[in-house]
């Protein structure tokens, strides 16, 4: 039903792109306004041991559409999740959630205001049935207060509910037919389907995933991003983290960059590739890279070794810089080994 | 040796009242624990509260027995309490560390010889039991080779857990059953879900703790006494192996695994101590056929863990660790 | 990373044996030159055999006011309908042992009071004692004029108490740095710690009893705690960790491992308290502190020992190594360092200071009982979760002010049979407020 209603990205974002503010190279890329923002984040630190995990001085999330959060390892993506969701606490900033402030909100009251959000390492229950782990999402049961636990009279008529909800959703996820298997028997793609399908019960308005496609099969990868774009479809915002900038491209209106816990650079995803201080975030720091073909690499490289502001080529790139630029063609089993 | 008595004593003890505090205790555990993933190591705290609340408000306040068994239950519950609220939004080694040390405090407290006139510190306190056998609906005579007391105690024993193993269930099969077997998998999954995994530990943490209390006072009814030797650290490793035998995450596990645990504590005592007056084992006396059994006891619980962790009847798929 | 040659692993290992022989090598030079100059300063009695049937004892020993032994006194424990007597031996020692602990009424019959001997004026008799949390309890009875009761000024003893309580939280200390590195390392809260405390102690008076000489005994103990450390990790935990087994049932099984250990101990050593050599000292006055010269002892081998391992994780390739796996174990791995051997040194390591710590438990309480280092158990995880899990200076810190907490709280008027309940309450209101313990740090979710 909702495949209809999938209209093609680049016509409908044209607003955005307008309202986007040419990515300069300006190194403290400070966040840009949204015509309809569902989060507003300002000033959101938080540091671990002296060293900034998170220093995001503003970000707006547009509402109704799909925004990657792309960086590479340690740029603080997770921990900025962690903080917008409640599951920690940010040393100074204020966020809001469709107007609503969200300091010292703790993580259930997040998740309730309609703000679900998925683990990096997937967090399903194994000795749990996969029907038992989609209940668990629902909301609003009555037989999850312990005054009315023990009558079942009380709840059944809302586990009813719950469960044809499940199963149409257990249906769209292709998971139907192991409705009563133990979770821990799925596969890692399995999982990761799961768990999206167990936080869409909980009906959100945002769906933040971290990492959705890490340790997915290839085969899978396909029908998650046709899910993604449903969720859009159907009128959810989406938040999600990833590395691949390819997947990203595909499905993307709008890109966030983080690198060293700030946010470097933001934009539709086709300017945002050809940004600088993108490429110089993901060659600097990390070698999961992947831009594309390998000579682009290479190019890049050579550019970034002459460019006196990258870090790439001079001594303080270390070795992992130099890394990258020796060995490039091995790059893409490394990245598999990572995620596994 | 006698193995007709050995045998006899054995089964004696599979409905024996201590059998039935250990299930209900071992019960408690086993929503601590075996549902929620609440580690706590100190169930014999729990014991000791319902124990000497019970005791003290008896004999101190000359209650009588129902507010007595009342004011145990809400002491117990306001101990759950006030160890919840520093540890369970910490890991789970912490709850485990915390509550092993309240279970000590509490001993500490009840054996101080500041507090004698109330607790009676190491001697404990005795003679609170007029009021649970004035109760006694059965008139003297012999009930299956026991006399009406021994009868009366046994059938209140294992009638409250039959209850309180109705009412597990009936929770645990529950939508908030479903929640804690969630926390006891990944508390953070299920805060994303939107649940207060706060609050559900905290009735988890009070509902197993009551069951402690109620536990500590079948334990002390037959004695006619409470002391607070019975209720050291070891008592609650003794019920962590009776869960194990039995299976963590189930109903009837701590209750087949507390007749177990008794069964065979018997029957090996009977048998060394047969052994060594009949003279056929010279290498131990009687003393150290004792600590022989607690070392058996140490070591079922590590190859329980280790070899079998769902217990003789738990199912290994749901078994919250492997 | 990927360039760390794979060589360093080699090379490191020997580092490593290199550092602990040396470590092992001042241990046990350090205790070289306690054991004679410990010799030197204190008389050396046996306490009299009597009555080993019971757990608990009371005793003492009777001096006159030139503190010459006093010989064949009778001393009586009553309490409730049980009645002990002993006589006092010719070195005036004497032990009652009594089947609870409780109080107990002690009264000197002074009508065996040889000629001119008299008690103290102000001295009690009968008295009342109590058991706090030791199975023995010593009574002095003061002889002659001078001595009368000391009356303590609050100054005084609060000096007295905080340099004992510092020396009982070194030796808590040496425990909980084990306990913590072990934790750090491997992620056990390993709950048969105790017995490992235990261990020592009774090596120490096995050994003993064998009629070896102190210093080998000590030794051969602080050996057999390394020992136990290196078997229970080759034998139970590594496969253990190799199967992939969960924190949480590896705690468990170190609950039952505790338990069989302890009562395997009780066994073969018995229900009794027993003494070691140079158990029972007078204090000696240093400055204004008057402390007992084996706590002093303690106290010194213990900070220096401390000191050494603060030196090793902080400036050696072993220490580094250590402070790397606990950190991050899968890192520690990639980067070459042989995180097994790491986990073996830090068992060994762990299982000799744990010794270490029992040897100066056993003087400290004193007595070696197979329930010593249970008893501490709480004190040891209390003083770990305090300064934070898993951080070793955390363990130090945390140590130190549980075992201060603890002598100090008897000088502010708690009971001392309650001197442990401040502790394990000052452990759980830090929980409160500071969860993650003095040097702990917060962790990431997700």
């Amino acid at each position: 039903m909702t495949e209809q209603r999938n209209v093609p990205m680049g016509a409908e974002n044209i607003d955005y792109m307008t309202d986007t503010r040419p990515i300069a190279a300006d190194e403290t890329a400070p966040g840009c306004k949204k015509r309809d923002p569902i989060v507003v984040a300002e000033n959101v630190t938080r540091s671990f041991g002296g060293i900034n995990a998170v220093d995001v001085e503003y970000l707006e999330i547009p509402r109704h559409k799909i925004t990657a959060l792309i960086g590479p390892n340690g740029a603080g993506k997770t921990t900025l999740f962690n903080l917008l969701t409640g599951f920690d606490t940010p040393n100074s900033g204020k966020w809001q959630f469709e107007g609503n402030s969200l300091a010292g909100v703790s993580p259930y009251k997040v998740a309730r205001m309609g703000m679900v959000r998925t683990f990096q390492l997937t967090k399903v229950m194994g000795k749990l049935t996969v029907m038992e782990n989609m209940r668990l999402g629902g909301s609003e049961q009555p037989g999850e207060r312990l005054s009315k636990a023990l009558f079942k009279g009380m709840w059944g008529g809302r586990e009813k509910e719950i469960t044809a909800q499940a199963n149409v959703l257990l249906e769209k996820f292709k998971l139907d037919a192991k409705k009563d298997d133990y979770a821990a028997s799925l596969s890692g793609g399995q999982r990761k389907l799961l768990e999206m399908a167990r936080s869409l019960m909980v009906r959100p308005k945002l769906v933040m995933l971290d990492e959705p496609m890490a340790g997915v099969n290839p085969a899978l990868t396909q029908s998650l991003l046709d899910h993604i774009k449903n969720l859009k479809a159907e009128g959810m915002t989406v938040l999600f983290v990833e590395h691949d900038m390819n997947m990203v491209r595909h499905i993307a209106d709008w890109v966030v960059v983080m690198a060293e816990g700030k946010i470097v650079a933001e934009g539709p995803p086709q300017e945002v590739m050809k940004n600088p201080a993108v490429i110089d975030a993901y060659l600097g720091a990390h070698h999961d890279v992947d831009l594309g073909d390998a000579e682009g690499i290479k190019e890049l490289a050579a550019e970034l070794v002459a460019d006196k502001e990258s870090i790439v080529g001079t001594e303080d790139a270390g070795i992992i810089a130099a890394d990258v630029v020796a060995t490039e063609p091995d790059e893409p089993q490394a990245r598999k080994k990572d995620i596994e | 040796m006698d193995l007709g008595f050995i045998f006899s004593s054995a089964a004696g003890e599979l409905f024996s009242p201590t059998t039935a505090a250990y299930a209900l205790a071992a019960l408690g555990l086993a929503v601590h624990f075996g549902y929620s993933g609440l580690l706590n190591f100190g169930q014999a705290g729990f014991m000791a509260v319902g124990a000497y609340g019970f005791a003290i408000s008896t004999l101190t306040f000359g209650v009588p027995f129902f507010i007595g068994l009342l004011i145990a239950v809400v002491c117990s519950a306001i101990f759950a309490l006030l160890l919840g609220i520093p540890t369970l939004r910490l890991r789970a080694d912490y709850l485990a560390i915390v509550t092993i040390a309240a279970a000590e405090i509490v001993r500490y407290i009840v054996t101080t010889n500041q507090l004698t006139s109330v607790t009676g510190s190491a001697n404990g306190l005795a003679a609170f039991e007029a009021g649970f056998y004035s109760m006694n609906p059965f008139p003297e005579g012999s009930y299956f080779g026991m006399n009406n007391r021994d009868f009366f105690i046994r059938v209140v024993g294992w009638g409250l857990v039959i209850i309180c193993c109705t009412l597990v269930w009936l929770l645990m099969r529950s939508p908030w059953g479903r929640v804690l077997k969630g926390i006891r998998e990944d508390e953070n999954a299920v805060r994303s879900l939107g649940k207060n995994v706060y609050a559900y530990k905290m009735q988890a943490l009070v509902i197993g703790g009551v069951l402690g209390a109620l536990a500590g006072m079948v334990f002390t009814l037959p004695r006619g006494a409470v002391q607070p030797a019975n209720y050291g650290t070891e008592l609650t490793f003794f019920l962590y192996t009776c869960l194990l035998l039995g299976g963590l995450g189930t109903v009837l596990g701590p209750v087949v695994g507390a007749m177990i645990f008794w069964v065979v504590l018997s029957l090996t005592q009977g048998i060394l101590y047969g052994l060594i007056e009949s003279d056929a084992v010279t290498w131990l006396n009687t003393v150290q056929a004792g600590q022989l059994r607690y070392i058996l006891v140490g070591v079922a619980l590590m190859l329980l863990m280790i070899f079998r962790p769902q217990g003789v009847f738990g199912n290994k798929k749901e078994l919250a660790f492997a | 990373m990927r360039s760390t040659p794979r060589g360093l692993s080699h090379r490191r290992r020997g580092g490593l044996l290199k550092t602990l022989g040396a470590v092992f090598a001042a241990v046990v030079a350090i205790l070289l030159v306690v054991a004679p100059a410990s010799q030197a300063t204190t008389p050396s009695p046996t306490p009299s055999p009597s009555n080993q049937q019971f757990q608990n004892s009371i005793s003492g020993f009777l001096r006159d006011d030139a503190r010459a032994p006093i010989a064949d006194v009778t001393i009586t424990a009553k309490s409730g309908d049980f009645t002990g007597t002993a006589k006092s031996g010719a070195n005036g020692s004497w032990t009652i042992g009594v089947p609870v602990q409780g109080t107990y009424e002690v009264e000197l019959d002074e009508s065996t009071l040889p000629e001119g001997i008299k008690l103290a004026e102000g001295q009690e008799n009968p008295r009342t004692v109590t058991f706090s949390q030791t199975s023995n309890l010593s009574v002095i009875f003061a002889f002659g004029k001078g001595i009368v009761v000391q009356q303590q000024d609050f100054g005084q003893n609060l000096l007295n108490r905080l340099v004992a309580g510092l020396s009982f939280g070194l030796l808590l200390a040496l425990a909980s740095v084990g306990l913590s590195l072990i934790f750090g390392t491997t992620g056990l809260t390993n709950f048969a710690h105790g017995e490992m405390v235990t261990f020592g102690a009774v090596l120490v008076f096995v050994f003993n009893a064998m009629s070896l000489p102190f210093w080998l005994a000590i030794v051969l103990a602080l050996l057999g705690g390394g020992l136990f450390g290196y078997v229970q990790d080759a034998g139970l935990w590594k496969p253990l960790r190799r199967r992939g087994t969960g924190l949480v049932p590896m705690m468990i099984v170190s609950i039952g491992l505790a338990l069989a250990v302890r009562y395997v101990i009780q066994f073969y050593f018995g229900g009794a308290t027993q003494q070691l050599p140079y158990a029972q000292s007078a204090e000696i006055q240093i400055g204004p502190v008057s402390i007992s010269p084996n706590n002093l002892w303690s106290l010194i081998i213990s900070a220096i020992v401390i000191a050494l391992i603060g030196i090793i994780l902080l400036k050696t390739r072993l220490g580094k190594a250590t402070r790397a796996v606990a950190d991050n174990p899968a890192l520690a791995a990639a980067s070459g360092i042989d995180v097994d051997n790491v986990i073996r040194i830090v068992w060994v390591a762990g299982g000799m200071l744990a010794s270490l710590g029992g040897i100066l438990w056993a003087y400290y309480r004193p007595g070696v009982t197979f329930d010593m280092g249970s008893q501490i158990l709480l004190l040891i995880f209390a003083g770990v979760t305090l300064g934070g899990l898993g951080t070793v200076f955390g363990a130090l810190i945390g140590s130190v002010i549980v075992g201060i907490f603890v002598e100090l709280t008897t000088v502010f008027g708690l009971a001392a049979d309650l001197k442990y309940v401040g502790a394990l309450f000052i452990m759980i209101v830090v929980l409160l407020f500071r969860p993650q313990g003095i040097l702990g740090r917060r962790e990431r979710v997700g």
